[in-house]
C-alpha cells in the first residue's frame, strides 16, 4: 500500500502548494490593487495611524500638529485657526480632504521609513512618525496684514526677494483650518486661495512690467519723452487718463510717477506684442508659479478674451489689445502672488527667484533632512534696468501716487494701481499697491489688493497696508 | 540519540517561539516585559513538557517529530490568540490542559487501539448523531447560515464536527480493512470496476452523508473534509484510481446541484466568486455578504511579503469595537497571521502542517497491519484537508466555511479533538516503530 500512500500525500502537497500560491496572490501579486480598492477601509485607517509632522512658522509657532485619537490614530489640529487658512490648508484623512501645504508637503509630513527604522518597523511595529516642516511664513506680519485688510476681500503677499521665501500670504475670505467647511470670515465663503488663484485686474501696477519691456529692450530710457494727451485712440477705442487729464509731452519717469495711462499704452504698442509677451513670460506670466502649493490651488496670470465664456489668449495673440494690456487692462487677469513677483524681480536686480513656502524639513530625530535652496526662476532684465526702474518706483512713493506708502526713515519703491471694475460709469475699483523696501538695499517685495472698493485708490487704500507690513518685516529681521 | 530525546530537543523551537512571540506582543504594546507574560510562556512550555513526559512513559518508540510540531503550532496559536484577545488566550490554555488530559487518557485507554475496530458501527452511529446535533432545536446553533455548533447557554458550546471526523476515520479504516479485498472483485464495465453493492453500500452511505452535511448543515467545508478523507482511505485500501475519479465526479455533481439550489450555499458561492463586488460587500444582495472574505483578502494584502510585524494588524475600526476583520481568533486567524507575518510567516505555518502530515503518512507506510495504515492515512488526510478547507476558504481557493485551523485557532473542541487525533497517530506510530 506504499505507492498509494505516497500519491495521497502528493495530492495534499499539491493542495498546500495551492494555498501558498493563493496567499502569494493576495500578499504580493494582487496586493497593490487590493490596497487601492475603494472598499478597503485599511488604507484610510493606516493613514490615520501616521503621526504626521508639524507645520511651523519661521519663528517656531506651530501652525498644524497631530493630536492622538483612539486606537493609535491621530487627528490634525490647527492652533492658529484662520490665520494661514488656505496656505497651511488642512488634512482630514477620514473624509479624504486635504489642501494647501498639508497636501503639497504631505510626503514630508507623513514621513518615509527608511534604513534601520524601516527594519525595526517590520519586526516590532510602532507608529510611523512624520517629519516637521518649517515654513518661511512670518506670523507677526501675517497677523498684521490680516488686521489691516479688516475683513475686506483681498490679499497681501510678501516675499523675501533675495530668496523667494514667502513671508506673508493672506487671502480673504478665509476659513478656520480646523473646520474648513464651517462658517467662514466673509459671507461669500470660499476656499479659493485669493493670493494664488484670483483673477484680478492689475491696473497700473502692471506698468512696472511695461516699463521693464520698454527700458530693457533699449527702445526707451527713463528720460524718453512721450505725448501724454488724453483721450488717445487705442485699438479704435478712446483711452483716458485719470480725470481725462491731458499731460502733454512727459518723460517715462514722470509717466510712471503719476501713472499716465496714455503714455503707457503707447509704450506697450511701440514695444510690440512679441517683446511684451517675452517680458511677461520672464516675470512668470502665462504659467502657474512653481511655488510649493498644490497645482489645483494655483492660477496663471494672463490676458483673457472678452468673449463668453472667456478663455486665455495664446501668448502674443494678435487679437490682444496690447495698448490696454500695457496699463494692466485689456482682459489681463493676475494673481496677487504674480504681482509680488513683479516687484521682487525689480528689487532683486532683475533676477526673479522661485517663490517657496517650505524652508526646511526636520526628521523626528531632530536632523534637518532637507533645506530648500533659493532657486532662480529667470533673469528678467539687466541689473541696470532694474536699478533704473527701482529709482522710478521710489519717485512714485516720494512724489507721485504712492506717497501713502512712505515710511520716512525707510525708503519704499512701489507702484499703485486703481483698476476700474464693474460696468462703465460705476465707481467700483480694485486698489493695488506693489513695491519693495528698503529701496537702496531691497529685502522684501509686497503686493496688496482689495477686491472691490467704491472709488478707492490704490495709493490711498492699499499703499498704507503695504508700508505697514514692510516695516514689520524689516523690523523683525534678524542679523 | 533516542527518539524521546530527539522529541525533547524538538521542543526547543516551540519554547523559543513562545518566548519571542510574547516578547514581541509586549514590545508592540510598549509595556515592559511583565511577569504575567513570562508566566504564560512558562506554563505553556510546562504543559508541552508534561505531554512529552506522557509519551516518554507510554510510547517510547513513537515518532519523535509529531509532538514537537504540534507544540510549535499550539505555541504559535496561543501567541496569536493572546495578541488578539488575552482573555481568549487564558481560556485556550485551559482547553489545552483539558486536551492534554484527554490526550493522555487516549494513550493509556487505547494502548491497543485495534480494539476500536470492534466498536466501529457504534462509533459510526455516534459520529452521525454528533453531526446532526446542531440541527436539534434548542441546542443547535446557526452561525452565518451553517449549523456548526451545539450551544447550551451557560453550560457549554462545542463543535461536533471536530469529534465526528475522528470517529468517521476510525470507522472507514476499520470497514475498508475488512472489505478492501472484495471491493476490487466486482465486474468491470468500460474499464471501471463496479464493486459488489453489498460491500460498496456503506461507502455510498458516506457519500450520501457528505451530501447530507451539505444539504442539512449547509457546511461545504466539513463535507469536503469528510469526503476527501473517505477517498484517501478508499484509494489506499483498494489502489483503484477509478473509485477516486468516480467519487470526485459524484461529489462534484452533488455539490453543483446543492450549490445551485440551497440558497445559503448559493450565497457562499456568490461571495466566493465576487468578494469585491460592492453590493455583496455591503450585504445588499440577498442573504450574501462578502465583507468577511473581502477583508480577509485586504488583511493579506496589508501583510505583503514579510508582514506588518507581531501585533500590527488592524482588527477593529479605530475608535469603535466594530470588527474590521470578523472572527480574527477562529475562522480568520490565518488572515491575521498573513497580515502580521506576511507570505513568509504564513508559508512557514503551512510547511509546519505539511511536515506533521508527512510524519503521519510516514507512520502509515511503516505500519505493519492494514487497519493501522488506513487509520494513519485517514487521520493525516483529515488533518491536511481541514487545514486546506479553512486556509483555502480564507485565501479564496474554495468557498469559505467556518472550520478551525487545527492547534492554532481559538476553540476548545478543536484543540481537544486534535490532541486526541495526535494521540491516535502516536499510538499507531509507536506500534509501527517498535522493534520486532
Amino acid at each position: 500500500m506504499t505507492a498509494p500512500i505516497i500519491r495521497v500525500f502528493a495530492v495534499i502537497v499539491v493542495l498546500f502548494a495551492l494555498l501558498i500560491a493563493w496567499t502569494s496572490r493576495w500578499t504580493v501579486f494582487d496586493a497593490q490593487s487590493l490596497r487601492d480598492n475603494p472598499l478597503n477601509a485599511r488604507t484610510v485607517i493606516d493613514e490615520e495611524k501616521i503621526d504626521r509632522g508639524e507645520i511651523l512658522a519661521d519663528d517656531g509657532t506651530v501652525l498644524a500638529r497631530s493630536v492622538p485619537g483612539p486606537d493609535h490614530t491621530f487627528t490634525r489640529e490647527y492652533p492658529t485657526g484662520a490665520l494661514f487658512s488656505q496656505t497651511v490648508g488642512y488634512s482630514f484623512v477620514k473624509t479624504g480632504q486635504a489642501a494647501g501645504l498639508e497636501l503639497s508637503d504631505g510626503q514630508y509630513l507623513r514621513g518615509v521609513n527608511t534604513g534601520i527604522s524601516a527594519i525595526i518597523g517590520q519586526l516590532g511595529g510602532g507608529t510611523q512618525v512624520g517629519d516637521n516642516v518649517y515654513t518661511t511664513l512670518d506670523t507677526k506680519a501675517q497677523r498684521q496684514a490680516l488686521q489691516l485688510l479688516a475683513g475686506r476681500q483681498g490679499s497681501v503677499v510678501a516675499l523675501n526677494l533675495r530668496t523667494g521665501a514667502v513671508k506673508v500670504m493672506v487671502s480673504l475670505p478665509s476659513y478656520d483650518d480646523n473646520n474648513p467647511d464651517g462658517a467662514c470670515s466673509l459671507p461669500s465663503c470660499t476656499q479659493v486661495n485669493y493670493a494664488t488663484q484670483a483673477r484680478d485686474v492689475p491696473g497700473s501696477t502692471f506698468k512696472v512690467v511695461t516699463t521693464t519691456a520698454a527700458l530693457d529692450s533699449g527702445m526707451f530710457t527713463p528720460d524718453s519723452v512721450v505725448d501724454g494727451k488724453s483721450p488717445l485712440l487705442v485699438s479704435g477705442v478712446p483711452l483716458e487718463n485719470d480725470g481725462n487729464q491731458d499731460w502733454g509731452p512727459q518723460t517715462v519717469t514722470t509717466a510712471l510717477t503719476y501713472s499716465i495711462n496714455t503714455i503707457y499704452a503707447q509704450l506697450a504698442q511701440d514695444v510690440g506684442r512679441a517683446t511684451m509677451t517675452e517680458y511677461m513670460k520672464r516675470f512668470g506670466f502665462y504659467s502657474k508659479p512653481a511655488i510649493d502649493l498644490p497645482p489645483q490651488e494655483l492660477a496663471a496670470s494672463q490676458p483673457w478674451t472678452p468673449s463668453t465664456p472667456s478663455r486665455p489668449y495664446p501668448p502674443g495673440s494678435p487679437n490682444e489689445d496690447i495698448g490696454r494690456i500695457g496699463i494692466g487692462q485689456g482682459g489681463l487677469l493676475v494673481t496677487p502672488l504674480q504681482m509680488a513677483m513683479v516687484a521682487a524681480a525689480v528689487g532683486d536686480n532683475g533676477t526673479l527667484m522661485v517663490p517657496h513656502l517650505t524652508d526646511h524639513v526636520v526628521n523626528p530625530d531632530g536632523q534637518t533632512i532637507l533645506t530648500i535652496k533659493p532657486m532662480v526662476y529667470s533673469h528678467v532684465m539687466k541689473p541696470s534696468t532694474a536699478q533704473a526702474i527701482g529709482l522710478m518706483m521710489r519717485k512714485v512713493v516720494e512724489e507721485g501716487t504712492g506717497q501713502a506708502a512712505n515710511l520716512g526713515n525707510i525708503s519704499v519703491a512701489g507702484k499703485t494701481g486703481t483698476a476700474s471694475i464693474g460696468a462703465t460709469g460705476s465707481n467700483l475699483t480694485e486698489p493695488w499697491f506693489i513695491g519693495f523696501a528698503p529701496a537702496e538695499n531691497p529685502q522684501y517685495a509686497i503686493a496688496v489688493t482689495i477686491n472691490q472698493t467704491d472709488n478707492g485708490y490704490g495709493g490711498v487704500v492699499a499703499a498704507p497696508i503695504a508700508s505697514a507690513v514692510l516695516q514689520t518685516l524689516l523690523s523683525g529681521q534678524h542679523g | 540519540m533516542t527518539a524521546r530525546n530527539r522529541e525533547l530537543v524538538g521542543l526547543i523551537p516551540a519554547s523559543l517561539l513562545v518566548t519571542a512571540g510574547f516578547a514581541g506582543v509586549f514590545i508592540q504594546r510598549s509595556n515592559a516585559l511583565s511577569n504575567i507574560s513570562l508566566t504564560y510562556g512558562a506554563i505553556f512550555l510546562g504543559l508541552c513538557l508534561a505531554g512529552h513526559m506522557v509519551i516518554r512513559a507510554t510510547l517510547p518508540y513513537a515518532d519523535p517529530y509529531m509532538f514537537p510540531l504540534v507544540a510549535l503550532l499550539s505555541c504559535f496559536g496561543i501567541v496569536m490568540i493572546y495578541r488578539i484577545d488575552s482573555t481568549y488566550a487564558r481560556q485556550q490554555a485551559q482547553w489545552f490542559v483539558l486536551g492534554l488530559i484527554l490526550f493522555a487518557a487516549t494513550i493509556v485507554g487505547f494502548r491497543d487501539y485495534r480494539k476500536l475496530e470492534r466498536y466501529r458501527y457504534t462509533i459510526a452511529v455516534v459520529s452521525l448523531a454528533l453531526l446532526m446535533l446542531p440541527r436539534v432545536p434548542g441546542i443547535g446553533d446557526q452561525v452565518n447560515g451553517a449549523y456548526l455548533a451545539v450551544h447550551i447557554p451557560g453550560v457549554f458550546e462545542f463543535q461536533p464536527t471536530e469529534f465526528a471526523k475522528i470517529g468517521f476515520v476510525i470507522f472507514l479504516a476499520s470497514y475498508l480493512r475488512d472489505t478492501r479485498q472484495v471491493l476490487v472483485q466486482g465486474r468491470r464495465i468500460l474499464g471501471v470496476t463496479i464493486p459488489p453493492l453489498k460491500y460498496f453500500g456503506p461507502v455510498l452511505v458516506i457519500w450520501g452523508l457528505a451530501m447530507l452535511i451539505l444539504f442539512a448543515l449547509h457546511d461545504v467545508g466539513s463535507s469536503l473534509m469528510f469526503y476527501g478523507a473517505l477517498l484517501a482511505i478508499l484509494y489506499v485500501a483498494t489502489s483503484r484510481l477509478s473509485f477516486v475519479v468516480v467519487g470526485v465526479i459524484a461529489f462534484g455533481l452533488g455539490a453543483w446541484y446543492i450549490g445551485a439550489h440551497v440558497p445559503h450555499i448559493y450565497a457562499r458561492v456568490q461571495e466566493w466568486l465576487n468578494p469585491l463586488n460592492a453590493r455583496l460587500y455591503h450585504g445588499e444582495a440577498d442573504g450574501a455578504s462578502s465583507y468577511q472574505l473581502a477583508n480577509s483578502l485586504f488583511a493579506q494584502a496589508a501583510g505583503g511579503m514579510f508582514g506588518q510585524g507581531f501585533g500590527q494588524a488592524t482588527l477593529t475600526i479605530p475608535g469603535t469595537t466594530s470588527p474590521l476583520l470578523p472572527a480574527p481568533s477562529t475562522d480568520m486567524i490565518y488572515a491575521v497571521i498573513t497580515d502580521e507575518l506576511g507570505l513568509f510567516g504564513a508559508s512557514a505555518v503551512l510547511i509546519a502542517y505539511l511536515m506533521l502530515i508527512a510524519r503521519g503518512f510516514k507512520t502509515a507506510v511503516l505500519a505493519r497491519d492494514s487497519f493501522s495504515t488506513l487509520l494513519a492515512v485517514g487521520l493525516s488526510s483529515v488533518l491536511g484537508l481541514q487545514v486546506f478547507v479553512i486556509v483555502g476558504g480564507v485565501t479564496r481557493v474554495i468557498p469559505l466555511t467556518g472550520v478551525t485551523l487545527p492547534f492554532i485557532s481559538y476553540g476548545g473542541s478543536s484543540i481537544i479533538a486534535n490532541l486526541v487525533l495526535l494521540a491516535l497517530l502516536l499510538l499507531v506510530s509507536d506500534r509501527a516503530r517498535r522493534p520486532a
